[in-house]
């Protein structure tokens, strides 16, 4: 990876389309990004099948109360004789799910937004960016909190409020990026040929803004997971007796002595957050949609090359 | 004769090989011209000298500086030669200054380094260095900050900073190529009269063989890592003897050259 | 800064003297202007969430019991003017809110301002300590990431930083006050000052400081320990923010030409780094620390209930689990202003720290 880095082969890359810079061969090389990606991908499969396999009723109290791990319960039961195992398991059909949802409204709200505003400037821009700029003068899990709070404490409501805080990022990096294509050559050039706003939009730029878009999102998963078990550690998610992770912990403060109820949840979420995370990055190091690789590139042009340039 | 810098057979790879054995001398009060189209490995010939290419890299032959040797010189040696005895000129004055720090803290820092002087002797001696390369109100400017001054202006306060501890070769790669044209002549005329005045070994980096005709002494033509050409100055321009050299000076505009010719008549 | 009223140099003695009169007030003016903006906007947001509710918004207000008294009631709707149209609803909320008038917590029978004037100084001391931590942690790890691009260095933080970034923030505050306190007994118990201390005469509102001000060694050791487990906790997220974007900057500027040129007159690695590399990085580095910042102030919520430190995320977390309504606003609006606040020092330290700023 380290040789790889050095040279100035992403030079070219990068300056293909996304399309095809997006080769998997060189995102397999990146020892985390395969870490990642089998963990999540595990995480995920889990999240669709746990519920024709695991060995409780989540909810079933059927067990002695405050068990230990050990043989017959793997992580051990709960103040009520639940399995927590099972719950663990179950609690990924609810996040995982509702997560990857989230993230995908977010990311068409965001990326409307973003690219209407860019697109369109004057008084569209400065409307839906001061708009923007509004909800992230907020940080996000107080703003999710509020508004969650004041829909009502549900899961669907703390969806709702992720949704709320989630979408302006996507629609700050895609404008950004907009307002870059816009004044591309060929997009003129369409204009020129008599293409509507609409289409131009959607078939010259449009294109060239799914690749970032997705790997923003694919490290947003992470971040939504957090954020959803986090409102409902707070009690504005997920009601009992919902298995979820987050409010598993927030139970698991009242019973100190019990240690296992509160670290498996949280191992559970580090996991599918920082397999998210690792896979988003190793994305993100081949097609970055903050720039950080056109920086980076940047500097590899610089140093490494400034002889090729002389 | 061997002069105060004697490049030998350097060769230069960053994964594949760039510069493929260049040897060049540089003698005291004369500038030398190292010129080739993008490419053409001279600036990575001009990063080495100083070792300043990057980490990857890897390098070949000897670069000497009198009997020292300084391609295999380690870090703390090497950055007591850098700035004292071999200094830099970059293309883009508006890059090479730092925007944060005052152009009087970017002309005393190594001045106090190299040279052990005091606060206020470092900045008298940069008043001096500053009135030397004509910057205006030159005790004055020390206070202010790079983005307050002209691009030539800029140039200027580079080649004030890196003649400050006096040394003995200058490497100045393209020092002109980022400036208007209008303002060219005046910094090539003072880089040739430092060079005299001083006593000072330049190499010229640059792919413009206009400023080439101009203030060097001798032309060195590269091409593909390297050196197809090496001459004096009346020489090659009369009578190029490689294909190459003759290519790139067909390309040349006739009136540049002209000027060229004549600014240097004028400084001489 | 003197300098730029001298009339001298390149740019024309005309536009110099206009230059000179008012750059950095004409600065700070505009960016003050924007935060009032923006800070209307927060109120508008936060009114129109509290009229959000489904239901009956003077129960959601008043909670259930004091809504059942008709006169209550009638008060409630009069005072808050429900019977208005929206827009004038809003006015009256201002009117109100300039008053210091946030409404009554429903859980703890205060005034929303009461509790918050004692809830912020508890936040903003961890936060500000997790910030300078977070921020000397990190400019360490990006720079040597940087510098040791692509090598074992570089992976290491960036495993690290990831791992960082993944952690439930309230779940390693559990384990670590779990681990921490009731197993190895370390760290002291949850608060801010153990119980056989007295609190210190409030001047700051800041423990650690109000100690040193009144002379109190033994007070400051003990709040400064009470500080430290939750510190850490907050700070690695913040850590992992930072580190990454810091690992960027630090290696644009290490591309520059600037940093090539100071190398190339022989000032020393260490001086390089530190007037060259980490001078021309700080200007990045200081935007990102306005977005951790906020990342910060979303972690308190989650952190603070754990450690039972009475700040703004133990109320926003008693607020929110008992739905009063007019508590969870109060904190909503009084972060958006710290966050704002926030943003203008960063706006002001950015002219501080860029002279084409201060100077153009």
């Amino acid at each position: 990876m380290s040789a790889e880095r050095g040279t100035g082969n992403r030079t070219d890359v990068l300056a293909a389309g996304w399309r095809t810079r997006l080769r998997w061969p060189r995102a397999w090389r990146s020892p985390l990004g395969i870490l990642g990606a089998v963990i999540a991908v595990a995480w995920v499969l889990v999240a669709f099948t746990a519920s024709w396999w695991v060995p409780f009723e989540p909810n079933a109290q059927v067990l002695p109360r405050l068990q230990e791990p050990g043989v017959d319960t793997l992580l051990g039961t709960d103040g009520t004789g639940r399995d927590i195992f099972s719950r663990l398991m179950t609690g990924a059909t609810v996040t995982i799910p509702l997560a990857l949802m989230l993230v995908v409204a977010a990311m068409v709200i965001g990326t409307v937004v973003g690219a209407v505003a860019g697109y369109f400037g004057r008084w569209i821009d400065e409307t839906l960016m001061r708009i923007t700029d509004l909800v992230m003068a907020f940080p996000t899990v107080i703003l999710a909190m509020v508004v969650a709070a004041s829909l009502g404490p549900s899961l669907f409501n703390a969806v709702i409020a992720a949704i709320v805080v989630s979408w302006p990022q996507y629609a700050r990096v895609t404008r950004s990026l907009v307002l870059g294509l816009r004044g591309q050559n060929y997009v003129i050039a369409g204009r020129l040929l008599g293409r509507s706003p609409l289409k131009s939009l959607t078939v010259d730029i449009l294109p060239n803004i799914v690749g970032p878009m997705l790997v923003l999102a694919t490290l947003d998963i992470g971040a939504a997971i957090l954020l959803l078990s986090g409102l409902s550690f707070l009690g504005l998610g997920a009601q009992p007796p919902t298995a979820e992770w987050g409010s598993m912990i927030s139970s698991a403060i009242q019973n100190f002595d019990a240690w296992w109820l509160g670290v498996f949840p949280g191992l559970a979420i580090l996991t599918v957050v920082a397999a998210f995370n690792f896979l988003g990055d190793a994305l993100r190091d081949i097609l970055d949609p903050t720039a950080e690789v056109a920086r980076e590139n940047q500097a590899d042009r610089t140093s490494s090359a400034t002889g090729a340039a002389a | 004769m061997t002069g105060v810098l004697t490049i030998d057979e350097l060769t230069v790879d960053i994964g594949r090989p760039l510069v493929k054995g260049v040897s060049l001398d540089l003698h005291p009060g004369r500038i030398h011209g190292l010129a080739g189209e993008s490419g053409s490995g001279k600036t990575l010939t001009s990063l080495a000298v100083l070792g300043l290419l990057p980490r990857q890299a890897t390098t070949g032959g000897s670069v000497r500086l009198g009997d020292t040797e300084l391609l295999r010189m380690g870090r703390r040696e090497l950055n007591r030669i850098r700035g004292r005895r071999i200094a830099m000129v970059f293309q883009d004055p508006s890059s090479a200054l730092h925007p944060q720090l005052t152009v009087g803290h970017q002309l005393t820092d190594h001045v106090r380094t190299h040279l052990g002087l005091n606060r206020s002797d470092a900045r008298d001696h940069a008043v001096e260095m500053l009135e030397r390369v004509a910057v205006p109100n030159a005790a004055d400017a020390l206070g202010r900050y790079p983005h307050q001054f002209s691009g030539g202006q800029r140039q200027r306060i580079c080649i004030a900073i890196a003649l400050a501890c006096d040394p003995d070769v200058l490497l100045a790669d393209e020092p002109t190529t980022a400036l208007d044209v209008t303002v060219q002549a005046g910094i090539l005329q003072l880089l040739r009269d430092l060079a005299t005045e001083r006593e000072l070994a330049v190499l010229l980096v640059t792919h413009d063989l206009g400023v080439m005709s101009a203030i060097a002494d001798d032309v060195a033509v590269m091409r593909d890592g390297r050196i197809v050409e090496a001459a004096d100055r009346a020489t090659i321009f009369a009578a190029p003897q490689h294909d190459y050299t003759r290519g790139l000076l067909a390309a040349l505009p006739g009136s540049r050259l002209e000027t060229g010719t004549h600014l240097e008549e004028d400084g001489a | 800064m003197s300098t730029g009223t001298t009339s001298a140099g390149t740019a024309g003695p005309r536009t110099r003297t206009r230059r000179a009169r008012s750059p950095l007030a004409r600065y700070l003016l505009r960016r003050a202007g924007t935060s009032v903006l923006l800070l209307i906007g927060v109120t508008i947001v936060t009114f129109t969430l509290t009229n959000l509710v489904p239901g009956d918004p003077v129960s959601a207000a008043l909670g259930e019991g004091a809504a059942q008294n008709p006169e209550t009631r009638e008060a409630f709707i009069r005072s808050r003017g429900l019977d208005q149209p929206f827009v004038v609803q809003y006015f009256l909320y201002m009117g109100n809110l300039l008053r210091g008038d946030l409404g009554t917590s429903l859980v703890t029978g205060r005034a929303v301002t009461t509790d918050l004037a004692t809830a912020v100084p508890a936040t903003v001391e961890i936060a500000i300590a997790a910030i300078v931590v977070s921020l000397a942690v990190s400019i360490v790890l990006g720079t040597l990431a940087a510098y040791r691009r692509g090598l074992v260095a570089d992976q290491v933080v960036r495993v690290v930083t990831l791992v960082g970034l993944s952690v439930p923030t309230f779940w390693l505050a559990l384990v670590s006050f779990y681990l921490f306190f009731l197993q190895l007994r370390i760290a002291p118990g949850s608060g801010r000052i153990s119980p056989s201390i007295t609190p210190p005469p409030r001047v700051t509102g800041f423990y650690t400081i109000d100690y040193l001000l009144n002379g109190d060694g033994v007070g400051f050791l003990d709040a400064a320990a009470h500080l430290a487990l939750p510190v850490l906790v907050l700070s690695l997220v913040t850590i992992g923010l930072l580190t990454r974007f810091i690992r960027t900057s630090v290696l644009e500027v290490l591309a520059s030409d600037y940093v090539r040129a100071a190398r190339a007159k022989g000032v020393s690695g260490a001086r390089v780094v530190l007037d060259y590399v980490l001078r021309g990085a700080s200007l990045p580095i200081l935007t990102v620390v306005g977005v951790a910042f906020g990342a910060l102030l979303s972690g308190t919520v989650l952190v603070e209930s754990v450690f039972s430190w009475p700040g703004l995320g133990t109320y926003a977390y008693n607020s929110a689990s008992n739905l009063d309504l007019p508590g969870i606003m109060g904190v909503g609006l009084v972060v958006g202003v710290i966050y704002l606040v926030i943003n203008f020092i960063v706006d002001l330290l950015y002219g501080v720290l860029d002279p084409r700023v201060r100077l153009a």
